[in-house]
């Protein structure tokens, strides 16, 4: 179907990020039922010298290498989402090899692969952030162009701590 | 097993075992989990009178079974022992990351008996779980050693450990988790250095589940829309953090100020407020595990002699160093409350040490050669200086390592240690908030706020507005604050929620975690009786009524200005009625049908 009108993205911003970890808590139970932030597919990542935590997932590319490498078609773009449909997975990990900002794992205990779906249009981890750092808005170029600013502070951020 | 993970680790450090045994399923549903049911297995397990750093005493983490849920705050863990400052039952509890961590690594607590010949720290990683060597770690502060572990064992550890003040059995010293989050007070962190254990490091892939997923993720969510829309947990702690609460208790008169010598109104509150810190040091706010209200403050000094960063102060630290001292300077408080963290001291103790000791040279009891320097209360470079020393036992910091009653009564003035039971009352003024007075008195852990924070009635008008100056009707209330309190305790919450939220809110969650049929009425009950067990302990310990009162100056000397000018504390008064409130003698004993309608088998 055309992606023109429902398109809603995952907007970060680290700047309001407590590190409470709520979307890890509430993203793993809306999956299994369970909680578990290692199930999750939203992790908070905390750079401690850069006193700042960033929630990090799937940012359902446009062009998605985790797309074109499933061996199987098993990695297909639903609305505005890559999601996984698990009855095709077999289990390669290709994808998680693929993906250029490491947002896919594999949780050994289920044999599954974890990967945001974006929950069916209403992500929980956006929901109920307390603070706003995870917010799903409309796809405006507004806030595509503040999304690749915040990208550009993701990249700076990085290389920083890389160093 | 729903809520509890249902594993207790039990680690005896004498002979180097560890073995999981499982919850006892009667004991949690009786004391819920974290402070209820860690001094539930103390009270089976250990004499009242051990000494607090004999072998025998047990050194007890435990979590609750909401801890690590998605329900709000839940975060915390619970660290109980014999307390060496008070000689009570020590219970103390802590946020952040460590608590839920140990429930995903597949436990709901871990006992510590015994004593280590050697320094070690205890490695948990799901199922492999070891006692391992921490002589690289000795000697080294809390930033050093949680950083040292994670690099030893990956960064998606979290640790809890002690400081050289909990190495060098500074009577105060706490125990540390992710840095910055502290289970502070009564010198539990002592007990840990005593028995030469020196952290636990945990990492866990476990879930948690709960009895009605459905149920329980609609009762979290309530809870959650309550804390966001309530002033103070959606706005006040959010936007300031605790040390909000500055400028609020001073204009009640009741902000303590130089010992509690001065009275209840500090002239130099306004710069060491919350909205001080917020303006000139706030980097962002930090919640701890599943928080929806993140009341933790990053803060950096940029630049001056304190140049550094670090977490908090929070309210009561502020007070401390602020008020309490005489200090206006906000680099120097929070440069003191940060070396608190680093090096595991509860900076409640420790701030109000110091403020005694000031008091103590005011008198020209002690001079500069007991300190070594002049000690002015308002010396902002003193209060740093002497929390290091302190935590490092040096020079005169080996006498303030004993907290203030030990050290005024070393120079035989013990009415001018600011405390109940040895332990130092926080920051709110006894004579000019009444309810809050009897909880110092009758807290279980000695001067304490938070086992009945009757502020929120008294002074913030929350749940609703009590007179602050009266004595009536402050024993029910009382009552009822601690025992609700042990139920937030003892779930794995924080006591913050119940700004927001109440019993039935909190019912309702540990109901649907548990699958336990309890109603509102049974879970308050939980609270009453962990409330009672750790009055008997201290009973057996040897305390009595005498005990459970406030320094004479609260008492004896009235606030002579402000709202609360001319009132001493009522204590006395209210003290008769708590007891008949609580259904114990005159003498403040639990009687037997009071223990056998709770169910406490002694």
């Amino acid at each position: 179907m055309s992606r023109g009108k429902l398109s809603k993205v995952l907007m970060i911003s680290p700047d309001k990020c407590i590190s409470c970890r709520t979307c890890e808590i509430i993203c793993s139970f809306t999956k299994d039922k369970e909680f578990n932030p290692k199930n999750s597919a939203v992790s908070v990542l905390t750079y401690e010298e850069a006193l700042i935590s960033v929630p990090i997932m799937c940012m359902h590319c446009e062009d998605a290498a985790c797309e074109k490498v499933c061996p199987v078609g098993a990695i297909k773009r639903v609305d505005n989402a890559v999601v996984v449909d698990h009855e095709k997975c077999i289990g390669c990990k290709m994808c998680i090899s693929a993906c250029p900002l490491g947002n896919i794992t594999f949780n050994s205990k289920q044999k599954k692969i974890v990967k945001c779906d974006l929950c069916g249009g209403d992500p929980q981890c956006a929901k109920f952030c307390p603070s706003g750092a995870i917010e799903y808005k409309e796809a405006t170029p507004n806030n595509l162009n503040r999304k690749r600013i915040i990208a550009e502070k993701f990249k700076e951020l990085f290389e920083e701590v890389e160093k | 097993m729903f809520g509890w993970t249902g594993k207790i680790l039990r680690v005896n450090l004498t002979e180097g075992t560890i073995k999981a045994e499982p919850l006892n399923m009667d004991d949690a549903k009786k004391y819920l989990g974290a402070r209820g049911l860690g001094t539930k297995i103390f009270m089976d397990e250990v004499d009242p009178n051990v000494e607090p750093f004999s072998p025998d005493n047990k050194l007890i983490f435990m979590t609750g079974p909401l801890t690590g849920t998605f329900a709000s705050s839940s975060g915390r863990y619970e660290v109980i022992a014999k307390a060496p400052l008070t000689g009570t039952i020590g219970a103390s509890n802590s946020g952040g990351h460590f608590g839920p961590e140990l429930k995903f690594a597949g436990y709901d607590g871990i006992i510590f008996e015994g004593k280590s010949e050697k320094p070690v720290y205890l490695y948990i990683n799901d199922d492999k779980v070891e006692l391992r060597c921490a002589e690289h770690l000795w000697g080294k502060t809390v930033y050093e050693t949680t950083d040292i572990l994670l690099k030893e064992n990956g960064d998606d550890f979290r640790v809890s450990c002690i400081g050289p003040a909990g190495e060098k059995l500074v009577l105060f010293a706490g125990v540390l988790n992710d840095k910055h989050r502290a289970a502070g007070r009564s010198g539990l962190g002592a007990v840990m250095g005593s028995k030469n254990l020196k952290a636990v490091a945990v990492r866990g892939s476990n879930s948690i589940k709960v009895a009605d997923p459905e149920q329980f993720k609609e009762a979290c969510i309530d809870a959650r829309a309550k804390l966001k829309a309530h002033p103070v947990t959606g706005a006040g702690l959010p936007t300031y953090g605790t040390e909000i609460l500055v400028n609020i208790l001073n204009q009640s008169g009741a902000l303590p100020t130089r010992n509690w010598r001065d009275g209840g109104i500090f002239e130099n509150a306004e710069d060491t407020s919350g909205e001080a810190l917020t303006e000139k040091y706030l980097v962002r706010n930090k919640g701890c595990f599943g928080c929806n209200i993140g009341c933790g403050r990053v803060t950096r000094i940029p630049d001056g002699k304190f140049k550094s960063t670090g977490e908090g102060p929070e309210y009561e630290a502020g007070w401390a160093y602020g008020a309490d001292c005489g200090v206006k300077d906000l680099d120097a408080i929070c440069k003191a409350s940060f070396i608190c963290n680093e090096y595991g001291l509860d900076p409640i103790t420790m701030g109000s040490t110091i403020a005694c000791a000031m008091e103590l040279y005011d008198k020209k009891i002690i001079t500069k050669e007991d300190v070594g320097f002049e000690l002015k209360f308002g010396d902002g470079e003193a209060i740093v200086e002497l929390t290091r020393m302190a935590a490092l036992r040096e020079g005169f910091g080996d006498v303030l390592a004993m907290g203030s009653y030990r050290m005024a009564e070393k120079y035989g003035h013990p009415e001018l240690s600011m405390s109940v039971k040895k332990q130092e009352m926080p920051a709110y003024d006894a004579r000019g908030v009444q309810g809050i007075g009897l909880n110092y008195a009758t807290s279980n852990r000695g001067g304490c706020h938070v086992r009945g924070y009757t502020i929120s009635p008294e002074v913030l008008g929350v749940p609703q507005k009590l007179d602050q100056l009266v004595t009536d009707d402050k024993a029910n209330w009382v009552k009822l604050f601690q025992d609700l309190t042990a139920v937030v305790d003892s779930a794995g919450l924080c006591l913050f929620v119940t700004f927001g939220i109440g019993l039935p809110e909190i019912a309702e969650m540990l109901r649907t975690a548990t699958g336990f049929d309890m109603s509102d009425e049974e879970v308050l009950k939980c609270g009453e009786r962990i409330w009672n067990l750790e009055r008997m302990i201290n009973i057996k310990a040897g305390f009595t009524k005498k005990d459970d009162t406030l320094p004479p100056r609260l008492l004896s000397e009235p606030l002579e200005k402000g709202p609360a000018k001319g009132k001493v504390s009522g204590v006395p008064v209210m003290l008769e009625e708590y007891y008949k409130v609580r259904g114990w003698s005159e003498d403040g004993v639990p009687t037997e049908e009071k223990l056998k309608e709770l169910e406490i088998e002694l």
